[in-house]
């Protein structure tokens, strides 16, 4: 890995001129057969490749209305040029969501359009070759699926539809990514990310409750495979381990211990992420979300919540009744899934929680929206619902909250630089450069207000930013879950 | 009857055909394409009276291209504006007697063929001066404009140096919607003004003005964002069985 620069804030945002081939050396390691396999795809790259992908992309795009109206709408007017956190990081033009699309656009053309068969010059048509197939390589794997362009493009594209369906392409013909691949193997041999079996994540939950005990003298409990319980509480696996993810499952715990809800965790479905979305492939994102419907069903749970995770309630808000559903074998009153921000919230507004917010006093906090949730999702029952409960929730918590920039928040947040599969190290040159827009909102904060807290409900945004944190000479422990925030502030115990 | 008379008049059957046929083919395929997952872009409305708000407001007033760029959206909004009103304007060719409120608008879609040559200089001027634009920008999007541009100057010249037999002329389409062909008056600039239109109606289908029909079936947009209320399902995810599904009764 070439020593690179980290990105100098200024004073204000600055939209970078173009320059060409500044990421062009950016490759996540390539996944060798052992990682394919399992997931249905060739371990190598299959002989006459260009014709299959070429096939498959026909396929992908009969099959999704999103795919045909994104690649024939485009107008190339520009608006999304200056959108991406990415292009904004790195100054390349191919991170310039247009420019991303073309990459595939310029193929579909060449083989499924008129304007792109017989003028292929004219339109910015393209064979597709191996220069190709390396490009898309190098640049659908800088793009997050933060879906941040597509709300500023008049007819809605979306490149994250765009890069899912070239990395399902990239796997049908044996060329995948080693970091997403490999942790969908594990969740479908193990159960999570992590590959963590069940005797193990016993082991850590144990740990857990003698630490909150030991913190707090109350029992809290941290159940697993306990049937009859009523919620089945689904968390990415980073929650059982990770810093600061593990406060947040603390915080989980003490919210369901005091409102007395019985809950419990699964071996089976220990882990909420589902990486397969990032990889556009639905037969493992069906898969994996199917473990979830196994286990509510042979736990006999009334309820799920889920943790606090981007993309997996992205897939769970948006996709679950659709690929597990129909959820009639749940509790009608309830949302089926629910987010966990939305218990807390409800337990809340009916005073169900004593919280001190003295508790928090040493941190003064801000919200990082994070992409999947705000743009992928929604919470509670009105429109811009996943803005307000978290933002609700923090205020109840803390007495001094702030948010950043109004066009860096919302639905115009700006993603972490580490989401769609990227949050790994061969690409941390692309994360911390990608990291740079929300670096200068935060910065902004941290200058006017002394804000020295960014919460976030996302296990990807808290493992990116505790390691970019330091890039931008702020501590990685900044970073911290919502449900942190909640478990600072809880009083457990008879209500006084 | 001149050759160039019936060079034209199939001409604009030709066109008309491939304009009509052409976008009803994608919209068809648009339609039929399944969409299988909720994609819609949140803050998304929750009912469907929502999403025809959302829509009418996307393509009438361009909201998101509004949020996302002042240049931008100017142009290209009093560009559509301008050709609309120059388009209604030319109702009265193709109308006997002429409807009262196209007669109305005649002023209006005069000085619109004047805006919509701004607002083209303004969006070309960008494709130039926009490093970021300059770098997307193929041939077809720059010669997309020309074709726009000359079609409207071709237009004006008629109205301020080469006035053409406007009678003539209406009389000609008036010929070619009844199947009763009639003389065309065969002014260069009149000539030139009609192949360009025939050219863009041709192009249209073929081309990324389908942005028209496609905006309406962008999934993004016009999704109701009601996931968890309704069971989403259409093509391969309306084929999805659970073998656990016994177990629930």
């Amino acid at each position: 890995m070439a020593a690179f620069e980290t990105p100098a804030l200024g004073e204000y945002p600055v939209i970078p001129l173009v320059r060409v081939g500044a990421m062009a050396h950016s490759k996540p390691f390539v996944a060798k057969a052992e990682f394919q396999k399992p997931l249905g795809f060739p371990g190598e790259l299959v002989p006459d490749w260009e014709k299959v992908a070429v096939t498959k992309l026909g396929e992908l795009v009969s099959q999704s209305r999103a795919l045909q109206v994104f690649l024939d709408s485009c107008v190339k007017c520009g608006a999304c040029t200056d959108k991406c956190h990415y292009y904004l990081g790195t100054s390349d033009p191919k991170n310039m969501p247009v420019a991303r699309q073309d990459l595939l656009r310029s193929v579909y053309r060449r083989y499924y359009t008129f304007a792109g068969k017989h003028f292929p010059k004219l339109v910015g048509a393209r064979d597709m070759t191996r220069e190709v197939l390396d490009d898309w390589y190098s640049y659908f794997h800088q793009c997050s699926q933060c879906r941040r362009c597509s709300v500023f493009c008049p007819y809605g594209i979306d490149t994250a539809e765009i890069s899912m369906a070239a990395r399902d392409i990239m796997d049908s013909v044996g060329l995948g990514q080693k970091y997403s691949n490999e942790i969908i193997g594990k969740v479908h041999k193990i159960g999570n990310n992590l590959g963590l079996p069940g005797p193990a994540l016993r082991n850590t939950l144990d740990g857990l409750e003698e630490d909150v005990k030991e913190a707090t003298g109350v029992d809290v409990r941290f159940p697993l495979d306990q049937k009859g319980a009523e919620v089945l509480l689904v968390t990415p696996s980073a929650d059982f381990f990770a810093e600061p993810h593990i406060d947040g499952l603390i915080g989980y715990a003490k919210v369901l211990h005091a409102a007395g809800i019985s809950w419990t965790l699964s071996s089976h479905a220990s882990e909420a992420a589902n990486f397969s979305l990032f990889i556009g492939n639905h037969d493992n994102l069906q898969k994996v979300a199917g473990r979830i419907r196994e286990a509510a069903l042979d736990l006999g749970v009334k309820r799920i919540v889920v943790g606090e995770c981007g993309h997996a309630w992205r897939v769970a808000y948006s996709f679950w009744n659709t690929l597990i559903g129909p959820f009639d074998f749940l509790d009608p009153r309830y949302p089926a899934p629910q987010h966990i921000c939305e218990v807390t919230h409800d337990l809340i507004r009916r005073g169900a929680l004593t919280l001190d917010k003295s508790a928090n006093d040493d941190k003064v906090v801000t919200f990082h929206d994070s992409c999947n949730v705000s743009r992928g999702s929604r919470m509670g029952d009105m429109p811009g619902g996943q803005f307000v409960i978290p933002r609700e929730i923090i205020r109840a918590c803390v007495n001094k909250f702030v948010d950043m920039a109004p066009e860096t928040i919302g639905e115009t947040t700006f993603c972490c630089g580490g989401g769609g599969g990227l949050l790994t190290d061969d690409l941390i040159e692309l994360r911390v450069k990608g990291a740079a827009p929300r670096m200068q909102a935060l910065q902004q904060v941290v200058e006017e207000h002394g804000v020295n807290y960014m919460a976030a409900i996302c296990a990807i945004c808290k493992s990116q930013f505790t390691k970019v944190l330091p890039y931008y000479q702020h501590p990685m422990d900044m970073i911290g879950s919502v449900h942190g925030l909640v478990s600072s502030a809880i009083v457990l115990g008879p209500k006084q | 009857m001149s050759a160039l008379t019936v060079l034209y008049a199939l001409l604009f059957y030709a066109a008309t055909a491939i304009l009509v046929g052409g976008v009803a083919y994608q919209s068809w395929v648009y339609a039929r394409t399944p969409q299988p997952l909720k994609i819609p872009i949140p803050p998304a409305p929750t009912t469907r009276q929502g999403v025809v708000l959302r829509m009418l407001v996307e393509v009438t007033l361009f909201r998101s291209l509004f949020r996302s760029n002042k240049w931008i959206w100017l142009f290209g909004w009093i560009f559509h504006v301008a050709l609309l009103a120059a388009l209604l304007r030319h109702l009265r060719y193709f109308t006997e007697p002429v409807w009262a409120w196209v007669a109305l608008i005649q002023p209006a879609g005069l000085y619109a063929g004047f805006v919509m040559l701004a607002g083209l200089a303004g969006l070309w001027a960008r494709r130039f001066l926009v490093d970021r634009v300059r770098y997307i920008s193929s041939p077809s999007d720059h010669l997309m404009l020309a074709l726009l541009a000359a079609i409207a100057a071709s237009g004006l010249a008629m109205k301020y140096l080469a006035h053409t037999d406007i009678v003539a002329l209406k009389a000609f389409f008036l010929g070619l919607m009844a199947f009763d062909w009639q003389e065309l008056p065969a002014d260069p600039v009149l000539l030139v003004h009609l192949a360009l239109v025939a050219a863009l109606m041709i192009v249209f289908p073929l081309s990324k003005l389908l942005h028209a029909p496609g905006v309406f079936f962008s999934p993004s947009l016009n999704q109701v964002d009601d996931a968890r209320e309704r069971r989403h399902a259409a093509g391969w995810s309306a084929r999805i069985s659970h073998a656990g599904r016994a177990r629930g009764g």
